[in-house]
């Protein structure tokens, strides 16, 4: 109903590159704390880091649901090979083709398509989590330049960035309607990274703060309008809710996955685990909350290849997804009994990557707002 | 340089079931692949283009309509251009059956694109059929020279030099072009399709051609034109471990082994 032949095919495709290639290392991944560079490079020779990116800027030009569909299997297997294609495909991208002018596109979209030049989304702060708005980093105007202070924390991807789009202040006394958004090239003076930090989850793919420190911006790096930036990050983050939803619907797939080879394996009290009803009831859910998790998702891609305004459909979708991910991994775990809880299994580095869904690009809360805020207006 | 690849689609062997009370393989809804060895010698031409761009790469197999996905998944990881063979009459052509219809394609393929093969390419046998013939077969029906289960290729002034796999090692032989060439497991893996050339390789028009268009003999293709006959086929019985007596010295082993046999009512 979502989907046609093109889609099945690419899906496919990716589920044939999940299984052969990341499957076997997924854990291997989660435990050196590193994709290997051979793994990014087949990604972006098959074309995943510009599947949703037009075709004029380097990209397959492809829609959201061919998004979809390759973010869900690559999911089923490691979450962190999502990370910088999902970033790729939305917080990178999406702020230079809402806001960025011909030039700007013309002169970052390809390298990201191409997945050589990483393009970091710098929103986040230490004191400005869910409250976005309340930032604290400035851009002060100095001639054809601003200069830029601040600092940027949990940044994907941040340590290996060439560019990263940057939020500021440039009227600090209009709140968010005083934030403008700047491409940042990371080499230049004053721009740092911070430390590695050492995750729970989503291993794999370094997080770091970005620090600013007079750090002298051409007003050519200028992304949109003056004082516009904040729409330009809510625009953003509700393309990339679509995929972090993705992530939720994919790793409860393999979590499934896990759990029913398991229990048609395990025999306790001489018969299968998956011979007792009590488990039975345990997959009956667990399977009809991801399947509505995943209609949730296929309904907000579909809207937006329709054009329509998804920030509800998308928000809910991540909601849902990743709170269902949440539950679903943990039963999934539950079901493995003491061998869930060692690292010889994939479901306990599942269970621990699934866990940051329900936080990044916006908490089950803030979801909860924008979605009760347009029921309620 | 223009290359033909012959392939053929099999069942995903890694997902055939067996039913062991009735000994029957379960080949229902069990998906169907490019036979393994197939794609090592599509991506052993796919290296000759990536080398020389101006190679054609063709690929060519005798299945069911079905096989157009095969086909398809050929076009999507290089092959430039893919014709499928196919007509009922050709149902449970045997190896030398099949061969003679495949060399006829070549005919047929070369007319119609005006061009003569420089190297056919095949897999070194097909992993549901097993036989290694049809490589072979191909190579006597054309009067080509031919090599199998090659390791590597290369191309030099008319000739193919190929490092091949024999159970004593391996060893290096060069045939004058045309030939035919098989190819084993290579030491690089077939490339991935990606989006683009997946979306590109679903959009293909490809070519059908019948048994009227090669201008076959229908007395030497199908079931009554095939020379080998299957009788039946059958999962061959388990055997059943041996029973190892190991003891420290000889008088116990035999101590041990006399007891088995007392046991089991044979002395």
């Amino acid at each position: 109903m979502f989907f046609n032949e093109d889609h099945e095919y690419i899906r496919d495709l990716a589920r044939e590159f999940a299984e052969k290639e990341l499957a076997p290392i997924a854990n291997e991944i989660d435990q050196n704390d590193e994709v290997p560079q051979h793994i990014y490079d087949t990604m972006a020779e098959m074309g995943f880091f510009g599947i949703k990116i037009p075709e004029e800027y380097g990209g397959q030009g492809m829609d959201t649901r061919t998004y979809v569909c390759v973010m869900e299997e690559i999911c089923k297997k490691c979450i962190a090979a999502s990370l910088i294609m999902s970033s790729a495909n939305s917080l990178s991208t999406a702020p230079m083709l809402l806001a960025g002018t011909e030039e700007q596109k013309q002169k970052y979209i390809p390298g990201i398509a191409s997945g050589k030049d990483f393009m970091a989304f710098g929103l986040t702060e230490p004191g400005a989590g869910s409250d976005a708005g309340s930032m604290t980093t400035k851009a002060v105007e100095d001639g054809d330049y601003y200069i830029l202070n601040g600092r940027k924390t949990f940044i994907t991807g941040a340590p290996f960035a060439k560019n990263a789009v940057i939020f500021a202040k440039t009227s600090p006394e209009k709140g968010s309607k005083g934030i403008t958004s700047f491409i940042v090239d990371m080499s230049l003076p004053g721009v740092s990274v911070g430390k590695h930090e050492d995750k729970m989850g989503l291993r794999g793919v370094a997080t770091s703060d970005i620090v600013l420190e007079d750090v002298r911006v051409h007003k050519s790096e200028i992304l949109g309008e003056i004082d516009r930036g904040f729409i330009t990050a809510m625009k953003t983050l509700s393309v990339g809710r679509i995929g972090v939803a993705c992530q939720g619907i994919g790793v409860s797939q393999g979590a499934m996955d896990e759990a029913v080879k398991f229990i048609k394996e395990r025999k306790q009290f001489g018969k299968r685990l998956a011979d007792f009803q009590g488990l039975q009831f345990m997959i009956a859910d667990m399977e009809a909350k991801l399947n509505a998790a995943r209609l949730l998702t296929y309904n907000a891609a579909y809207e937006m290849d329709m054009g329509k305004d998804v920030t509800k459909a998308a928000s809910m979708a991540k909601y849902y997804a990743t709170e269902m991910s949440l539950e679903i991994v943990s039963k999934a775990l539950q079901m493995h009994g003491g061998y869930g809880y060692i690292k010889d299994y994939p479901i306990e580095r599942m269970y621990r990557d699934a866990r940051v869904l329900t936080i990044f690009e916006g908490t089950s809360q803030v979801q909860q707002m924008v979605i009760s805020g347009i029921v309620l207006k | 340089m223009n290359i033909l690849v012959c392939i053929k689609q099999v069942p995903d062997i890694e997902q055939i079931k067996i039913d062991t009370s009735k000994n029957v393989m379960l080949i229902e809804g069990v998906p169907t692949i490019v036979n393994t060895f197939d794609t090592y010698a599509l991506e052993t031409a796919v290296k000759v283009k990536d080398a020389d761009p101006a190679t054609k790469v063709y690929v060519v197999t005798m299945g069911p309509e079905k096989a157009k996905e095969a086909l398809k998944s050929c076009l999507s990881v290089g092959a430039d251009k893919a014709y499928l063979v196919s007509d009922s009459v050709l149902a449970d052509s045997d190896t030398l059956a099949t061969s003679y219809v495949l060399g006829s394609a070549v005919k047929a393929i070369e007319a119609s694109e005006a061009l003569s093969f420089d190297l056919i390419l095949c897999g070194k046998q097909a992993v549901d059929g097993d036989t290694a013939q049809v490589g072979s077969q191909l190579a006597e029906y054309l009067n080509y020279p031919q090599i199998t289960s090659a390791l590597e290729i290369a191309l030099d002034g008319g000739k193919v030099r190929a490092k091949r796999e024999t159970e004593e090692g391996n060893e290096v032989m060069e045939a004058a072009l045309p030939a035919v060439v098989t190819i084993t497991k290579t030491a690089y893996e077939p490339r991935y399709a990606s989006v683009k050339t997946k979306m590109a390789a679903n959009r293909a028009q490809i070519p059908l051609l019948t048994a009227a268009d090669l201008a076959l003999d229908t007395a030497l293709v199908g079931l009554n034109g095939s020379a080998a006959k299957v009788v039946k086929t059958f999962v061959p019985e388990r055997k059943k471990g041996g029973v190892k007596i190991q003891e420290e010295t000889g008088e116990l082993a035999a101590d041990k082994l006399t007891a088995l046999l007392s046991n089991a009512g044979v002395i």
